[in-house]
């Protein structure tokens, strides 16, 4: 009962998380400027990582975890590359 | 208590990124997502946390580097995002309607 109650859960936690990557996903799509589609970016590798997360939950080992921490040490670097470019890339204009 | 926690966390995390699809200025947009990286992780850190704890009988403590490296940095980033963004609109209004959509 107990293990039926978590499997389920996990499958509803990241049918939720796939839809929060979504909306991430039509931000960046959808994104006026370019800092909106940063913020969806943004968005988009947390929500990643927590799935990565809820994954290793549901099959017990702890690889996934090495695997979300790694999405969050890139995704940073990322985001603050993009918005160092952001910053810089206008004041050659 | 594995199961409630990880449905908590991901209900928070989509609820931020609605409101990241909803919010009508980017500096209201910059507000929403945050809720997904500090409860949403918390949450579902949490949830790992005692899942494998109860499974190995014995403290499983590493999802807590996880919580503390997304707190730690997403503040940085959506701080220097914003300072970019209202550099950008500095720009755009300096530079007038003419050129605004080469800015764009």
């Amino acid at each position: 009962m107990s293990t039926l109650v978590l499997a389920w859960s996990l499958t509803a936690a990241q049918f939720l998380l796939g839809l929060a990557m979504l909306c991430a996903t039509f931000r960046i799509l959808r994104g006026p400027r370019a800092q909106d589609r940063v913020v969806g970016f943004d968005t988009l590798y947390v929500t990643a990582m927590l799935l990565l997360v809820t994954f290793g939950i549901g099959l017990g080992t702890a690889i996934y975890f090495e695997a979300a921490l790694l999405i969050a040490l890139l995704g940073f670097v990322g985001t603050v590359a993009l918005a160092k470019f952001l910053l810089r890339g206008e004041v050659i204009e | 208590m594995t199961a409630a926690l990880v449905l908590l966390g991901a209900t928070i995390t989509l609820i931020g990124a609605f409101g990241l699809v909803r919010m009508k200025t980017f500096y209201a947009r910059v507000h929403p997502p945050t809720l997904g990286t500090t409860l949403g992780t918390g949450c579902i850190a949490m949830a790992s946390i005692v899942y494998f704890s109860v499974l190995q009988t014995r403290p499983v403590l590493h999802e807590v580097l996880l919580v503390l490296f997304v707190l730690v940095t997403t503040p940085v980033t959506l701080m220097l995002l914003v300072r970019a963004a209202l550099f950008r609109d500095e720009a755009k209004s300096e530079a007038g309607e003419a050129s605004s959509s080469a800015i764009e």
